[in-house]
């Protein structure tokens, strides 16, 4: 059998596609396969990590059965750009910012398992992120006054409380 | 008229110095995905939009701080025929998605090459530095260097609980991407890879071909990058990321003098076979030149062969990909012809 994008050299990679329960057959030789740059022929762009993506999305948060149609609320939208959770859960990609806010409920699962985590700890805006920063200070001053006050360095802690109340008040001005 | 100077020279002006460990690790990369408050992800907005994302990125270039990292030359993807942009990617310039699919794709490109900056990919905004060697930390420090003077023009999409908001949920958070090419024959040679790359995926980092998402290891080059972007900092990344590639540096050292030691004849043999195929031979499928090429490199790095330099090798990497092939000979090459003028291009280069 030659290959099917050549039809020079000897089909090597045999694909059977099944989709919806249509059967596709695709015989390819090793170098058109490369070249092509697919793993899977016959699909754009070859099996990207969004495929495997949209199998998390179709996940019910907190429920290991398999059953995508009963569980995504249809009109669970994002008002901003128009996406749906359903769109979105097939092509993996987000529309826009807001549909962060919109399918907030539904990420956190998905979060955990591509990242293992759910909340940014890295870099911060200078403009739009100085409250942020002054939270994180402020979690740290925290922590560090009750570490003091467990080793009864009272003075330390002292000054810590003082530190913190200045920073309190820069946030609630904000 | 588009800017033709990246798409004429094979090697980019940083592939000419080494760098850090250049023997084993070929490059260092760091990619920042960024996107402006208020517009849609490329993905869904519409021409107008994605010309007012690209006037509100390139009005940057103005901005004296970005002047200082050289001059950068704004290129319009329409502007370039097919086979320009294949060049583009295949000095990794470009992605193949902005190639490709981009509305009003752009990219920002520095003299020396060793920035670049992509405009309307898959997200508005990607930061790219590329280092020659393993310089991963200096390629960070420059990228977001280059990512404030960005934030001091724009509004950026950012969340306080997921960070930087990105089209694609992997990149979400720190939208850092870190990667290093390694090549890595004498672990390959003495059948450590395996457990090696194995060990690496279970501490969040993820191990692709050389020219990134579905493609394979070709060459025994290897590009290990971080998985992870939620709930690490950029510098834990960047730390975890060089630690473990310096670790791999010390594993392949020890697997080359292990194999320079005990079987040194053979190496020999290895090397001088792939050298003189390299030298000779009339027709040379991809496969094989990444394959020999390596081989060549590992006899180099080893002192087994003085006559050849690793920027020959770079280069030979770099012409020997199809959209550079075409620019040289023809642009209407078979499969077939593409391996001869190879073979042919692979003669000239080795001096023979």
């Amino acid at each position: 059998m030659q290959c099917q994008e050549c039809g020079k050299r000897p089909a090597t990679l045999h694909f059977t596609k099944i989709v919806n329960g249509e059967k596709t057959e695709f015989r390819i030789c090793e170098t058109c396969a490369r070249e092509k740059g697919e793993i899977i022929p016959g699909t754009t762009g070859g099996f990207s990590i969004h495929n495997l993506l949209s199998g998390f999305l179709d996940f019910n948060p907190g429920s290991h059965s398999h059953n995508p149609s009963a569980k995504i609320p249809e009109n669970l939208r994002c008002e901003e750009c128009g996406l749906t959770y359903s769109q979105f859960s097939k092509i993996g990609r987000f529309g826009c910012s807001s549909c962060y806010k919109y399918f907030n409920d539904r990420l956190d699962p998905l979060f955990k398992r591509v990242h293992g985590n759910t909340v940014h700890v890295g870099k911060v805006p200078k403009r739009a992120g100085n409250h942020i920063q002054v939270k994180r200070k402020l979690d740290e001053l925290r922590q560090k006054l009750q570490e003091r006050i467990l080793q009864e360095e009272f003075e330390e802690a002292a000054r810590l409380r003082d530190e913190i109340r200045e920073l309190e008040k820069t946030l609630s001005a904000e | 008229m588009p800017n033709l100077r990246f798409t004429e020279q094979p090697l980019s002006k940083w592939m000419s110095s080494g760098g850090k460990d250049s023997d084993i690790v070929i490059s260092s990369r760091v990619r920042i995905a960024r996107n402006l408050l208020y517009a849609p992800f490329p993905m869904l907005a519409t021409s107008e939009q994605s010309e007012d994302v690209l006037k509100r990125l390139e009005d940057v270039l103005d901005d004296e701080r970005i002047q200082a990292f050289g001059k950068l030359y704004p290129i319009l993807l329409e502007d370039l025929d097919d086979l320009d942009k294949k060049i583009l990617v295949e000095k990794h310039l470009i992605s193949p998605s902005l190639a490709n699919e981009s509305k009003s794709g752009a990219v920002f490109i520095s003299e020396d090459e060793s920035l670049s900056i992509m405009v309307n990919e898959e997200d508005h905004l990607r930061i790219q530095c590329l280092y020659p060697g393993f310089q991963v930390q200096e390629a960070w420090e420059k990228a977001t260097s280059v990512d404030d003077i960005f934030e001091d023009h724009v509004d950026y999409a950012f969340d306080d609980n997921r960070g930087f908001l990105t089209s694609c949920p992997t990149n979400v958070g720190t939208g850092l991407r870190a990667s290093v090419m390694m090549h890595l024959p004498a672990l390959v040679l003495t059948g450590q890879i395996n457990r090696i790359l194995s060990a690496v995926s279970q501490v969040g980092l993820t191990v692709r071909g050389i020219y990134g998402e579905g493609s394979e290891a070709m060459g025994n080059l290897f590009q290990i990058s971080n998985q992870i972007t939620l709930g690490q900092s950029e510098d834990e990344i960047i730390e975890n990321l060089y630690s473990v590639v310096l670790q791999i540096i010390d594993h392949e050292k020890a697997a080359r003098e292990t194999l320079l030691k005990e079987s040194h004849l053979r190496m020999m043999d290895r090397v001088m076979r792939s050298y003189g195929i390299l030298s000779h031979a009339a027709i040379m499928e991809s496969k094989e030149a990444a394959q020999r090429l390596s081989d060549v490199r590992l006899g180099v790095d080893l002192g087994l062969i003085d006559s050849l330099s690793p920027q020959v090798l770079n280069e030979l990497n770099v012409m020997t990909q199809p959209g550079f092939l075409q620019k040289i000979y023809s642009e209407n090459m078979s499969p077939g012809e593409r391996d001869m003028y190879r073979a042919m291009l692979i003669r000239d280069k080795m001096g023979k």
